[in-house]
């Protein structure tokens, strides 16, 4: 059985093409249907980012064809103008794809934690649409512990890859925790809005959202679920906002040194995070120098990430070394498949000449008493498992090595096994 | 007894002095280095541990009522404090204060002859456990105080200079620097005051000088009493607050390491 992935990526294909590709949860589990109707094994992975099907045959060949016909279908474009965005790969490439992926290591930003989840549902609908099998199983569920390992092992997803998430992990820099803090709002662009969902997310308690105009004001706020006032309050806030984001179109300061000087008094030293997003800015840059104030502007923020950007990719070089080793043990599995079937036929035909030889012995054994005869069962099968054991250790040792299909053909041979649809039926 | 003792500084040491290490590694490489950090730190404890039993057990009265005695229990209390909830996740990086500090005062230690065979001191047992023991422990929970009011400087320099791998680091908030040098020092504070009481106690019935140490252990009081009541009343806290508990150790390390071991034998 082979495993095959096609599929398409950022990294090829651009979003006009990535839209034509994407499947919706029911696109989804219908491809899954036709791929799996004689038996392969199939699941599809699909994001913004990319999408790919993975499955598992006897006859890779046939099996990229039907893979090619269903994103074709899917795309409504011919098999020529496909190819060149999409990558065939199969079996340990293939495996060694998916850990990257789940990683985050093919990510456009190393290490994002998205990823891991979408790999999951796509695992996860697979098997709602029972169209994984051994192979896809193993696979998905290693790709997932690898996802775990990496993040945990390294330090790749710990540090943020936007302007917003850095925000708010500076903030947290300067308080305790987010819960429950209030934050206060200047101006509401698209970067603060993203800004906000951050902080949001964190927990925090209250939003206030100061603008020239008090309507808009109350109309932003109700977005937030927060309370709106006009610019004119904004010294008056101070007193209690925690964190401030400011974001308006104003050609000017719109809040001075002196001013959150004042605040800052009437505060007695609680710390405020200030985060200045509008260009121009904002924030009087000498707000910095307030004691219990810290000031962050676009380009602040924009160079913690190019930072933390940089570090991910460091660690990345370790993310590596860790799917490269699981990618290893996946191909150690997949190829001791190769002997499974001749070991099970083995065990079985041990099993039923042990059998056969006690039904033999029936007569003889009749006068044993309950207990004695459970000694002689079990004698019996520790003879028959220690005699197995040997080869089966070097079975698998061989298919480890490659020659597990050698070794399978010599004991088949030698024991004279039936073939290994024979023992695979026998198996399951 | 005297050379079992001896024999228990040195893992004590190597101990404090690998987690010592550790620590400033980890600031290079964040996660790597902390695991073998905090093992230092506590097989260092542990022999420290077993090393102050040893002496105890050999000791006719109170084993460290020597300057330098008393500075290898000093060290003990301090790293104790320190593993209590040093070690626990968001404050780690104390170490990187705590354990250089406790791995310098132990060779001062030894140096001095505090590791041996203890010595016999003048004062009764029971006034010297009370006594040294309540000041040292008021001594240690301040210099883990000074510990994290520095920590407390070092991160709110860089929030403020926006240093090159700011969130690098993972240094604990500022405000819980802030919070826990306050509990560090009120929880010290009720030591000093008990230990003090009990030395002017004795002053008063069996008479005696008033010396320096006593004066700056007692400016020292006034300081630690301030830093709690500005915070309290005043809303003294952050930067302010940071260098006033710095302040109170640079007391703190004048009686310890000036005036307790050149002016004055006994703690």
């Amino acid at each position: 059985m082979k495993l095959l992935l096609v599929g398409t990526s950022y990294q090829r294909a651009p979003v006009e093409l990535r839209e034509l590709l994407a499947y919706d949860r029911e696109l989804r589990r219908q491809a899954l249907e036709r791929l799996s109707a004689d038996g392969t094994e199939a699941a599809v992975l699909s994001t913004c980012n990319r999408t790919e099907v993975y499955a598992v045959d006897a006859d890779p060949e046939a099996l990229e064809e039907r893979v090619y016909g269903e994103l074709s279908a899917l795309s409504g474009l011919s098999h020529s103008e496909l190819a060149p965005a999409l990558y065939t790969v199969g079996d340990e490439a293939a495996a060694l794809h998916l850990f990257r992926v789940a990683a985050g290591l093919d990510s456009m930003v190393p290490g994002e934690a998205q990823i891991l989840g979408q790999v999951r549902e796509a695992y996860h609908a697979a098997r709602e649409a029972r169209t994984t099998g051994p192979i896809l199983h193993r696979l998905f569920r290693q790709a997932l512990r690898v996802g775990k390992r990496v993040r945990t092992e390294t330090a790749i997803g710990e540090n943020p890859a936007s302007v917003s998430a850095a925000a708010a992990e500076l903030a947290e820099r300067v308080f305790e925790g987010l819960a429950g803090r209030r934050i206060l709002l200047l101006g509401a662009g698209k970067t603060a809005d993203l800004t906000a969902a951050n902080l949001i997310s964190r927990g925090v308690g209250e939003i206030v959202v100061a603008n020239r105009s008090r309507e808009r004001a109350d109309a932003l706020a109700r977005r937030f679920d927060g309370r709106g006032v006009g610019l004119d309050a904004v010294e008056e806030e101070l007193e209690w906002a925690d964190v401030v984001v400011a974001s308006t179109s104003s050609q000017g300061v719109v809040l001075s040194a002196p001013q959150v000087g004042r605040a800052m008094k009437r505060r007695r030293g609680r710390p405020v995070f200030f985060i200045d997003i509008a260009v121009p800015r904002d924030l009087d840059p000498a707000i910095n120098d307030l004691e219990g104030c810290y000031l962050y502007d676009i380009d602040d923020l924009e160079r913690v990430v190019a930072e933390s950007v940089a570090g991910r990719r460091e660690e990345a070089v370790r993310a590596e070394a860790i799917v490269s080793e699981e990618a290893d043990g996946f191909r150690a599995w997949q190829l001791s498949l190769d002997v499974v079937p001749a070991i099970a036929s083995l065990r079985a035909q041990a099993e039923s000449i042990r059998q056969a030889e006690l039904e033999r012995a029936e007569g003889r054994l009749a006068s044993l008493s309950p207990s004695q005869r459970r000694a002689v069962e079990a004698l019996t099968s520790q003879i028959v498992a220690k005699l197995l054991h040997q080869p089966t250790v070097r079975m698998k040792e061989a298919a480890a090595a490659a020659d597990g299909v050698l070794y399978a053909d010599a004991v088949r041979h030698l024991f004279g096994l039936g073939d290994d649809d024979q023992a695979r039926d026998a198996r399951q | 007894m005297g050379e079992a003792a001896l024999l228990l500084f040195w893992p004590a040491l190597a101990g404090y002095a690998e987690a010592a290490v550790a620590y400033a590694g980890d600031t290079v490489r964040p996660g790597r280095l902390v695991g073998y950090a905090i093992w230092g730190v506590r097989l260092g404890w542990l022999a420290q541990t077993a090393l102050l039993v040893a002496q105890a057990a050999d000791a006719d009265g109170f084993p460290w009522g020597t300057w330098a005695g008393s500075l290898n229990l000093f060290v003990w209390m301090c790293v104790g404090a320190y593993l209590i909830w040093g070690c626990r996740a968001p404050f780690r990086l104390l170490g990187l204060v705590v354990m250089p500090v406790a791995a310098l005062l132990l060779i001062l230690a030894w140096a001095a002859g505090g590791v041996g065979e203890p010595a016999r001191s003048e004062f009764g047992d029971v006034f010297l456990a009370f006594h040294v023991g309540l000041i040292l422990a008021g001594f240690a929970g301040f210099t883990l105080a000074a510990a994290l009011a520095a920590l407390y400087l070092v991160q709110e320099r860089r929030l403020k200079r926006r240093a090159p791998g700011v969130l690098r680091l993972r240094f604990p908030s500022l405000e819980t620097l802030d919070s826990l040098t306050v509990r560090a020092v009120a929880v010290a504070l009720p030591a000093l005051t008990l230990g003090i009481g009990i030395g002017l106690a004795r002053l008063g019935s069996e008479g005696g000088g008033f010396d320096a140490i006593m004066g700056v252990t007692l400016l020292t009081w006034v300081v630690y009493a301030a830093f709690l009541v500005l915070r309290w009343e005043a809303g003294w806290r952050g930067r302010r607050a940071a260098y006033l508990a710095l302040a109170g150790f640079l007391l703190v390390l004048l009686v310890r390491l000036v005036l307790t071991p050149f002016f004055h034998f006994e703690p």
